[in-house]
This record gives C-alpha cells, structure tokens and sequence, in this order.
C-alpha cells in the first residue's frame, strides 16, 4: 500500500498562523476514518502558493486544494484519502503562468542518459531537418518561430544563420556560448546539467543550416558538473552515431567538442568568445566584419547561447506555428529568468513573453521574503537597467525593457527591498564592469574607472551636484565608443538608477544621507548613555580608538576620528550604539 | 631523486601537450590540465611547455594573467571562495567576506602562513537561489549565516595534521 502525504500550510501572511490547528484537525480525522497507516499529514513550510488561504498539496496524486475551511477537512478525508476522488469545488488551479519549453526535460529526463531525452522525442528534430527539409526550408521554419537570440541582444536566429549559410568559407563553424558571467543568472547552468542533449541536437541543426562540420560548446570552468554531463552527452551521441560521420544514415558530418572557459566575463561577447577558443587572450575586436563572415579561425561561424539551441530542437520538433503562437508581436517563445535577491521564491522561472514583471515577482516568486516594500528589479546583469515599482505592469520582452532603459540580458532578475540604497547598487554594478573590462579599448578601461571613482566619492560623502553631470558625460562617451557590449552596457545602471531613484543621488550629495543605511561613510555613530552598560566592547574592537571615556561618565565617540566603519554598531549587545 | 622528479614533470608536460598539439586553439585547454594536475601553472612548466608547443613564453604568460582561472601561486590546501554575485552581495557576503578574514587573518587572495587556506572573492558560482555562498574546494555552502562562518571553518581546521 503506497503512503499518501498531505502537505498542509496556512498561506495567508496575515492573521494568526492556522496551521498547527488545521494538522491536528487533520490528523485526528484521518484516525477517524482509520487511514493512520496510508496517510501522513505533515506541516509544509513553503508550498509556493501566496495568499490562497489554508492550501492541501496531496501527494502522489498533486491534488492541490486551497481555502479550505475546518468544515472541508472531512470531504477531503472521506473523499480524497479514502476513495481516491478529488473534491472538485476546492480543486486549486493555479493560473498557470510558467510554460516550459527551454526547459522541457529538465528534471524529467536522466541528463546522464541518452535513451530518456530519445524516449521523449529527442532528436526527432534534426531527423526532421535532415529528412523532410533542405537547409533554406529550415531557416525559413526558424523565421517563421521568430525565435531571436536568448543572449541578451535578440539579434533574430535566422538572419544570423542565414548570413553564415551565404557567406563563403571552406569550413564553417557553429559555438554555442555557455559561458554565463553574468552574477545573478544560472539558466544555462540548469540546461547544460539538466537537459544537455536539447542544446547538442540544436547546435547539430545549426550546423546542417549551415554546412559546419565542426562545432564547439565552451562551458565556464566554474561549471564542473555541466563540463561533465555534456561531455558524457557528446560520448552518448558518439556512440549512437548521432554525431561523427553519416549521421542518421545522411550525408551529414558533425564534430563537437567542449572548450572551457577560464573566469573571463568578456569572453561572452562573441568575438572575444572566438578568441577563447581559439587558445588566445580573450579580447573582443571591431564588428563588422561579423563572425558569419569572418568568425573563428577567420570562418563563417554561428554563435548561439545555450537557451536558444535549447528553443531550436524545440521549434523543430513541434513546428514554428507552435512556438510563434506563444509570446508577443516581436518577442516569441518563452524566457527562462533566474529570480533572485530578496524574493521568497527564489529560483529558475519560465514563462512566455509578454508576463508583466508583477506577475514574476508577486504570484510566482511570492514578493519580498521579508514583508518589506519591494523597491525596484534589476534585469539584465551588469549591462542591464534597474526597473522601479511603478513600471512592473510592463510586458517582459525585447522592446519593452529597453524603453524602459533595461535590457533582457541573458535572464537575471534581482529583486530590491527597501533595505537596499540603489547608489551603492550601481557602484556594485560598476565596480564589476571595471574589473572586467579587458583593457583593450579606452573608453571602457578609463571611462569605467573615473565613473567609479566618482561614485565612490558620492557614496563617501564627498559628492558635488556637478558630479552627476560628469557621470553622464561619460556614460555617453562609454555608449557610444566602446568597442563591445561590456562597455557600452557599463553605464546602464548608473543611469537608471539616476533616472529612476534621483532623489536617492540627491540625498546622498546634498543631505550626506544613505537612506538605507547601506553607505557606512554617511553615517554617524553615537553612543547612547542611557543603554549603554559600560561594557568597553566597542572601546575594544575600535579599530582607530576613537572611542573614549570611562566607566563613571560614559562613553563617547571622537566623530573627527571616527572612520564610520560600523564596528562598534555591530559588536554592541545593548542596541546602545545609535545609527542615524 | 632531483632528477627523477625533474623528468616526471617533463613527461607530463609532455604527454599533456602531445594529446592536444595537433588541434586548433589547444593553448587554454592544456593550461586546464596543468593547472588540474599542479593546482596552478607553475614557472618551470610554463618554460616546458614553452619549449615544447614551440610558443613563445610571453604568449603563454599572456593568456595565464588574463584568464582568473589561472593561477601563478600554489594554492592553499583548502580555497575558499566566498561569493560575490548579486544576489549574494545584497543578502550580505560582505560581512560573510569580513567574517572570513577576520577568523582567517588574511586578506582577499591571501594564503594563511601554514599554506591551509586560501581566500579569493569570485564573481557568481551560479547557484545564487541559496545566496550567500561560499565554496570550499568544491563542497558549496549555501544560505550562510555570518554565526555559521566559523563552524564551518573549525572542521576543516580540524583535518590540518
């Protein structure tokens, strides 16, 4: 006799918890009815459904019910547990946002078995592509699905294999970019070590599209288990005969090998990627001409990120018209983003194109996790904008968060609370782009240290209504001069959040006040006398000894010498140390 | 016994650079498999390999320095990697970092005096769902709590013999 599980927890976040009283009704009634030994009632924590009332997941079935009231527990025991029917009048639909097409298999599939990703029409794609359709007929299906690329930019897939099928070149070459830098995404990771069979059979159709013979996946080094479940994937499909020589009895060849990245962020600009693989420094160089004329070794070469080889076996096996009727006008399809930061639900989201971002954040993630007002999201990585509250109606996609002065990217959302001072955000942010800046290119190399410097000086207290000017000026000069996207992308989170959040640049310059409390050098340490207990532990940990005075007359902190960094805050156990 | 030593690690330079030499763009994966088998690239393999792949010595620096990867120094016997991606970075890695350094003594890309601990601060280890993180070889360590920093610390200290 398989057990079955009720999961149970109270998911209004106001009012008393019911849960506890809820599992004993529970409980007692399943010993009622004598089903003690099938049924076990356990308390949840976290069920993922927000403000639905009293919520029953029952599991293996997944039956969920939601508002349930003391009087429904008897229906659910006599019905659900005893007679295995469901009690449809408290059957819980979640309005399902989430569409999974990127990551289809992911969880279902053993990525480590290449029968499962077969068992579940893998590979049926490319046998369509190589059986029913020429390589032209192929784009023309990509054009249709108007799939565009997942990276970041959204330059359209087919135009770019289009470009490398008519460029001219002995060899050609397809890569597909997995090298995700960006802090705060982790989607390619998902695929690659969930589903890596997906991306290889996208990259094999790229490849027939057109006319490479050999192809490349370079995968961060950070990525250990990717590295090894798509190298086991690639020795599978060797071994079947789906890559090599004569594929699937046709005239089609492919090799696939995997290169490893080595902790560079600029290597995801593609022709800095090129320059990886090709053993050298990574350092990106003047577009045109473009990697489908002139790419790694000087070939024709096709670049994909892993999410949009992932959507390309997908539109081959079920038919662009499938795809194309998910999403919006000029976005289609879905997008996988990584919701992070001060969310409840933290993790990996799919949902199509054209979902509000308040949707994201409030009915899947759950809002903020701890009950504070959310402030803004920052899409895109350390190129991307920040979004404030007032826009989350917004449809995500392409066009929508570039006006408003974000970008997709490839797929990181990050979540602020109120706690979080926006300045110091941007400075983060900032501060990343310089450190990775490759050097080659001097807009990026200098524009990027004298922003920063300025901003430091901002957040030290130091700033000059004048300073905003200069941060402009150089943004602009970043954006229009800088050689790849890391540079002109730099500024982007400096000027939304300047857009966006001025009155906080404004506080920050002219009442030298971090609202959030997040910048240390505007603060000011006091000592209250009345609770403090005399205990010298602040005096102890100073690390400048500013702190002075004796046990009769208290304590007091030389606010000249004082370096504002925060300690004697944080070591006092009597909340005796005022922050303000 | 120098000279044995000597010629193993002259093989092994050997036997790595002749499985990649005939393929293209070989440079950066075998600096992988060195750094695999050494913990990091050191000088001398550096001039093997120079002479070996027939590559100027200045080529090979090049990339080594460019990539974070790669590492010119001996590792610690333990390296630590706090995370300091965003999401990690807003739910406090700092005071993880400072935690760390302070237990330690030592500061970013510092290796304590006994050669047990190394502490770099990196970019994003991708699993930012369980923000803060910190990766201690290749054991991650999510949801840190700056109480917890120590603790986790101690049983390493623990296998120092």
């Amino acid at each position: 006799m398989t057990t079955t599980v009720v999961l149970i927890r109270d998911t209004d976040s106001g009012g008393a918890d019911r849960t506890r009283d809820v599992h004993d009704l529970f409980t007692q009634k399943v010993r009622d009815a004598g089903l003690q030994n099938e049924v076990q009632v356990v308390r949840a924590a976290d069920l993922g459904i927000y403000n639905k009332g009293m919520v029953a997941k029952i599991l293996p079935q997944g039956i969920v019910y939601a508002g349930i009231a003391d009087a429904d527990v008897d229906d659910i025991v006599t019905t659900t547990l005893a007679q295995k029917m469901p009690v449809s009048r408290l059957v819980y639909c979640g309005a399902n946002e989430q569409v999974r097409i990127v990551m289809r298999n992911c969880g279902i599939v053993n990525p480590e078995c290449i029968e499962d990703y077969i068992a579940r029409k893998g590979y049926q794609g490319i046998k369509r592509a190589l059986y029913d359709l020429t390589p032209e007929k192929a784009i023309e299906e990509l054009k249709t699905s108007g799939l565009r690329g997942r990276g970041g930019a959204g330059y359209p897939t087919w135009l770019k294999w289009s470009l490398a099928r008519n460029a001219f070149g002995d060899r050609k070459f397809v890569i597909c970019n997995g090298d995700e830098g960006d802090p705060g995404a982790y989607m390619d990771r998902s695929v690659l070590e969930g589903d890596p069979h997906s991306v290889i059979e996208g990259m094999m159709i790229a490849a027939y599209c057109i006319g490479a013979t050999k192809g490349f996946l370079y995968i961060r080094a950070e990525y250990p288990l990717a590295i090894k479940r798509v190298q086991k994937a690639l020795d599978d499909a060797y071994g079947t005969g789906l890559l090599g020589k004569d594929i699937l009895g046709t005239s089609f060849c492919l090799d696939l090998e995997v290169r490893l990245g080595a902790g560079a962020f600029v290597c995801g600009e593609e022709t800095a990627l090129i320059a990886s693989v090709e053993g050298k420094r990574g350092t990106p160089r003047p577009r045109p001409p473009y990697p489908s004329d002139v790419g790694l070794f000087g070939k024709p070469t096709v670049i994909n990120n892993v999410e949009t080889f992932a959507n390309v076996s997908y539109i081959l096996l079920n038919g662009a018209k499938t795809f194309a009727s998910i999403g919006t006008d000029k976005s289609k399809g879905t997008k996988v983003f990584a919701l992070t930061g001060k969310i409840r639900n933290s993790g990996l989201v799919e949902i199509p194109m054209g979902t509000p971002l308040r949707v994201i954040i409030e009915d899947i993630g759950g809002g903020v996790a701890s009950g504070k007002k959310i402030l803004a999201v920052q899409t895109g990585g350390p190129s991307g904008g920040v979004i404030p509250e007032q826009h989350f109606d917004t449809p995500v996609s392409y066009e929508h968060l570039l006006e408003l002065g974000s970008f997709m990217g490839s797929g990181g959302m990050i979540v602020m609370d109120e706690d979080d001072c926006l300045v110091d955000i941007a400075k983060f942010y900032l501060g990343f782009c310089v450190d990775e800046s490759c050097g080659k290119c001097a807009p990026c190399r200098i524009g990027g240290f004298q922003m920063l410097k300025v901003l430091e000086k901002i957040t030290d207290g130091k700033g000059m209504p004048e300073d905003l000017d200069t941060l402009k000026r150089i943004a602009q000069a970043m954006r229009k001069a800088s050689l790849c996207a890391l540079g002109q992308g730099a500024p982007n989170p400096i000027i939304s959040t300047m857009k966006y959040f001025a009155e906080e640049y404004r506080q920050h310059i002219v009442d030298r006040k971090c609202r959030a409390g997040k910048c240390t050098r505007l603060m000011r340490f006091e000592i209250l006398d009345t609770s403090c207990k005399r205990c010298k532990l602040c005096v102890v940990n100073c690390p400048v000894h500013c702190i002075a005075g004796d046990r009769e007359k208290g304590y007091r902190i030389d606010q000249e010498k004082c370096i504002k960094c925060g300690r004697c805050f944080e070591v006092c156990k009597f909340e005796a140390v005022a922050r303000s | 016994m120098e000279s044995t030593k000597e010629m193993s690690v002259k093989d092994q330079v050997k036997a790595i650079a002749g499985q990649w030499r005939d393929r293209e763009g070989n440079l950066i994966m075998i600096l992988h498999q060195i750094q695999g088998k050494f913990g990091y690239v050191p000088r001398e393999v550096a001039l093997l390999l120079s002479r070996e792949l027939d590559v100027p010595l200045a080529t090979i620096y090049e990339v080594i320095t460019f990539y974070n990867y790669f590492k010119l120094e001996k590792p610690g016997k333990y390296n630590i990697a706090v995370c300091m991606g965003t999401a990690c970075y807003l739910k406090g890695a700092s005071q993880i970092l400072d935690a760390v350094k302070d237990l330690l003594n030592i500061d970013e890309g510092e290796t304590t005096p006994d050669g047990m601990f190394r502490l770099d601060a990196v970019r994003c280890l991708g699993c930012c769902g369980l923000a803060p993180v910190i990766m201690i070889n290749d054991r991650i360590y999510g949801k840190v709590k700056k109480e917890q920093v120590m603790e986790i610390l101690a049983a390493y200290k623990k296998n120092k013999e």
